[in-house]
């Protein structure tokens, strides 16, 4: 069981501030996050990839962060939940439009929802409802029936588009 | 009071928190010295444990501890769990013990627990313990565990059933033989697990000397899991705190008391260390109580014209291996049964059996979805054999818009009889008809047929008993600051509670939603409370919070009439300052009143007040409201590969009026995606052995973004009587009709086929298989 225990010194960026830290190789990002940067607002849904509740953004993508190890995120900008917000506090237009459209109800899918739509939206400018459906088909939420979801993320989309 | 949330889609005051990540779930929440555990589960679905072996595991660096039964106080060796809902008609009310004692009866009972520095310690200490199994036979088919001489799903029990059920009213055998048409029909029912994306957690942490045993759990219920883990430990309630800290959907399930609440807190005990157990998914679908099979067997009389003359039958109810929620579920399956129809007779029979399975308990609209179910398909039937429309046959069975009450021809336990308050079954038919534009889906459906394509459109209709009592209560505080302090037992799981009761609190005192703050589900911090569960909490909890707002109105008012020398009659209030009538400069606000009446040493309390602005009510319950709806839904099947699309899906919702119709909203959708899922997707797969097959998100399907139509809601709004505020519940009555609705779409665009839909979930296999069937 030793073996399981080797620790590596990592070293990367998470919502714009360095973060360093001695951790097992088999710790995965998501517990990384949550357990040693103590960001908890990424949230494990299933551990086996499905859900996508745990979804952050590694360098601009959305990624799963219980796939993905933490040594795998060394060098990297890892954007959370917590990073969305600027840095006044002022919501972003897509958490401004999942509280205007009840996009979330117990909140826990909610970090991955936002996480993966912020990465959509900034490449998908005017998507259509179907679009957007398939950019969260990646994310279970078991409250809303997405349909506020994906009102939520069209109004955003449309909110956004003058700030480029 | 002028009414200004109450109705109007307020932005939900949870939601600033829950978007940034400041969210604080149990496992967000570390405290000092805290341990954390994993649990050592059982690989078989029925054996004897001969030994178990946990040498290596506690030798392994970082393990504080493994505990097996053995390993807590000899008092609990003979003590199993308590049951927390008791009743006389339970033959065998077996709980599990918290930990297996030397038999395990499903795959996933927890058979010891592993204490260690961190989780993935303890996960390596779980692994490293050997239990040696003496496998016994298995029962999986609830059908198989109801026959006389079938495999016991516990190896000392003198046969498989919990309980045998009956609710009967009239004379059945008299309707029968008076019948025009008598119809049979059996259908075998599956809802699967509830997979709120939070899985269950516990915290416990026990300080002897300074309060007693906290337990932070992500609970539905935070009383009953004080009551039954108090009552189990042998501890005064007083020094057990139990809290529910932000909970990530509930649906259920987490309503029930699970061993964890009780393994856990005696390992902290023993420790002296706080200690955290977080459920990982795959526990989740082996261990948090599921839905599984019911088998339906029913006869149907009808008249000439369609009408029901009665029901007759007998249904088997798979509870899995314990009864860990008594007969809540099974009750809710049967009291539920005539729906919106005016059912002269009934007599329906249940056998509650063992599998050797996961526990079951109620999952979102417990065994209503299924008692609509099956009413729904003896409609249809009704509808097919007599040639009529299917809104056409359930007007002609609806419990008439001016019958009301409605007396069920059911008794609740007190024997009292079951009552329907109010409704308009009708109207809010001719509301979804609209809606789904029934009547031009004729046309639809034959150009689509022109084209080679096979739409479908189906009706469903339900009630739900909403606002279960005994009681909800809630305290409400002007601070002296002036701003408003909730505390009520009620726990939320997502449902927006804070939202809602502050909605009720600020037209009841004329204060600004933002200067009120509401504290929930923490039995250090308000006495007493029942709990989340049958969509009961707008109901019960909104009510107290009305009543306790109105008393701290009145005596805030009393007092202002005081200093102000006014009559109250002349006193008006303004978000929080109370004035009088044409006289501007004459004001005082609600906080200059709290702490008038709330002063320090030697300080003067005003003559004949008590001291604080603030009034608690319990509010007792006057009866169910029953919340209604129809719906409709619009499919398109593939008859080659048997895929469903649902393209449209309408609902009329009628739950009286409503606090916040954005969130009434939300919840009838989510519950209607809930339905479909159920339709379509969601099965829990066991082998005949008792193994789960398919314990993840890859193989249990549940409802994506894709897959899911774009659903459409109206309103209808009969207000109850049965309380001030008119309301009735919303959290079920999504999920009741839908998982109906769907199947009767599918089988009217299958209808050249002559498909019939007697099971569900309903795979694209078992539908092309109807299909063929149907082509020869």
């Amino acid at each position: 069981m030793e073996d399981a225990r080797h620790t590596h010194r990592i070293s990367l960026t998470v919502n714009g501030a360095p973060v360093e830290a001695e951790i097992e190789d088999r710790l995965h990002l998501g517990d990384f996050l949550r357990r040693e940067a103590k960001l908890t607002g990424t949230h494990l849904g299933c551990e086996h990839g499905v859900c996508g509740a745990c979804t952050v953004m590694v360098d601009g993508q959305a990624v799963r962060s219980c796939l993905m190890l933490a040594v795998q995120a060394r060098g990297r900008e890892v954007t959370t939940v917590e990073g969305l917000a600027a840095a006044d506090g002022t919501l972003s237009p897509l958490q401004e439009a999942f509280r205007e459209h009840h996009a979330l109800q117990c909140g826990f899918c909610t970090p991955g929802m936002l996480t993966s739509l912020t990465a959509f939206l900034r490449d998908n400018k005017a998507p259509t409802d179907r679009e957007v459906r398939e950019a969260i088909s990646g994310n279970i939420c078991r409250c809303t029936g997405y349909q506020p979801i994906v009102a939520a993320a069209l109004a955003a989309a449309g909110a956004s588009e003058g700030e480029g | 009071m002028g009414v200004r949330y109450f109705g109007a889609e307020v932005r939900r005051v949870e939601d600033a928190r829950l978007v940034t990540g400041n969210g604080r779930y149990v496992d967000d929440i570390e405290l000092p010295g805290m341990l954390e555990a994993a649990i050592v589960r059982s690989t078989e679905a029925h054996a004897r444990i001969r030994s178990i072996d946990a040498d290596a595991a506690r030798a392994l660096p970082g393990v504080h501890a493994v505990f097996t039964l053995d390993d807590f106080p000899p008092e609990y060796r003979d003590r199993p769990m308590v049951q927390p809902y008791p009743a006389p008609v339970l033959l065998q009310p077996t709980t599990q013990y918290p930990l297996a004692r030397d038999e395990v009866c499903y795959v996933g009972q927890g058979i010891a627990i592993a204490v260690a520095e961190t989780r993935h310690i303890a996960e390596d200490a779980a692994g490293l313990v050997r239990v040696d199994y003496e496998p016994l036979p298995a029962v999986v088919d609830c059908r198989e565990a109801a026959k006389g001489g079938a495999t016991l799903a516990h190896a000392d029990s003198p046969d498989n059933v919990v309980a045998r059920l009956r609710v009967a009213f009239g004379e059945a055998d008299a309707a029968f033989a008076d019948a025009a048409h008598v119809f049979e029909e059996r259908f075998l029912q599956h809802r699967g697990g509830c997979h709120a994306m939070e899985c269950r957690g516990v915290i416990a942490e026990d300080r002897p000397h300074h309060g007693g045993l906290t337990i932070i759990s992500a609970t539905q219920c935070p009383y009953l899991v004080r009551r039954n883990v108090a009552a189990y430990l042998g501890r005064d309630e007083g020094r057990v705190r139990v809290v529910a800290p932000d909970v990530g959907g509930g649906f259920g399930p987490k309503a029930g008391v699970y061993a964890e609440e009780i393994v856990v807190p005696l390992a902290a005990s023993a420790l002296g260390r706080p200690v955290k157990w977080i459920e990982d998914r795959r526990e989740h679908f082996v261990t948090t109580n599921t839905q599984r099979d019911q088998e339906w067997t029913l006869e149907a009389a009808v008249d000439a014209a369609g009408r029901l003359l009665g029901v007759r039958g007998r249904v088997i109810h798979d509870n899995g291996a314990y009864v860990p929620y008594g007969l809540l579920l099974p009750m809710t399956s049967l009291t539920p049964l005539p729906g919106p129809y005016a059912v002269p007779v009934l007599d329906v029979g249940m056998d509650v059996v063992f599998t050797n399975t996961a526990p079951n308990s109620p999952i979102r609209g417990a065994g209503r979805p299924n008692a609509a179910f099956a009413m729904e398909r003896l409609i249809a039937r009704i509808a097919r054999e007599l040639g009529l429309d299917q809104a056409e046959v359930r007007r002609r069975n609806y419990v008439p818009a001016d019958g009301f009450p409605y007396d069920t021809g059911q008794k609740f336990r007190d024997g009292s009889p079951i009552k329907y308050d109010s409704g308009d079954f009708e109207g809010c038919l001719d509301k979804v008809v609209e809606l789904a534009d029934y009547a031009g889906f004729a046309e639809r459906q034959k150009a689509a047929r022109a084209d080679g394509r096979y739409l479908g459109i189906g009706v469903s209709s339900c009630i739900e008993d909403t606002g279960v009592g005994p009681y909800e209560g809630a305290t409400v505080r002007v601070q002296p600051d002036g701003k408003v302090l909730i505390q009520t037992g009620a726990a939320s799981q997502g449902q927006g509670h804070e939202t809602m009761l502050a909605q009720v609190c600020a037209d009841r005192l004329d204060v600004a939603l933002d200067d009120i703050y509401v504290m929930a589900a923490d039995t250090g911090a308000f006495p007493q409370g029942v709990g989340t569960i049958g969509s009961r909490v707008a109901v019960n909890a909104s009510t107290a919070v009305f009543d306790a707002a109105d008393s701290v109105r009145d005596k805030a008012l009393s007092l202002a009439a005081e200093r102000l020398e006014a009559s109250v009659e002349d006193l008006e209030v303004e978000d929080g300052v109370i004035g009088v009538a044409g006289v501007p400069e004459m004001t005082v606000t609600y906080g200059e009143l709290a702490r008038q009446l709330a002063p320090m040493a030697g300080g003067p309390l005003p003559k004949g007040f008590a001291p604080g602005l603030e009034a608690t009510s319990y509010r007792t319950s006057d009866g169910m409201p029953t919340a209604s709806g129809s719906n409709i839904a619009e499919v398109e099947v593939d008859i080659g590969t048997g895929e469903v699309r649902v393209l449209r899906y309408s609902v009329a919702h009628d739950c009286g009026n409503m606090i916040n119709p954005m969130m009434v909203d939300g919840q009838i959708v989510g519950g209607v995606v809930h339905g479909i899922g159920n339709a379509l997707f969601e099965r829990l797969v066991y082998d005949a052995a008792g193994q789960p097959l398919n314990n993840n998100y890859g193989e249990y399907l549940l409802p994506i973004a894709t897959e899911m139509p774009p659903i459409e809601i109206t309103h209808q709004m009969t207000p109850s009587p049965l309380n001030p505020l008119g309301i009735k519940g919303a959290g079920e009555g999504g999920t009741i009709p839908a998982t109906s609705a769907i199947v009767a779409a599918i089988e009217n665009a299958l209808e050249p086929f002559g498909v019939v839909i007697r099971s569900y979930p309903v795979s694209p296999e078992e539908l092309c298989d109807l299909i063929d069937a149907g082509k020869t």
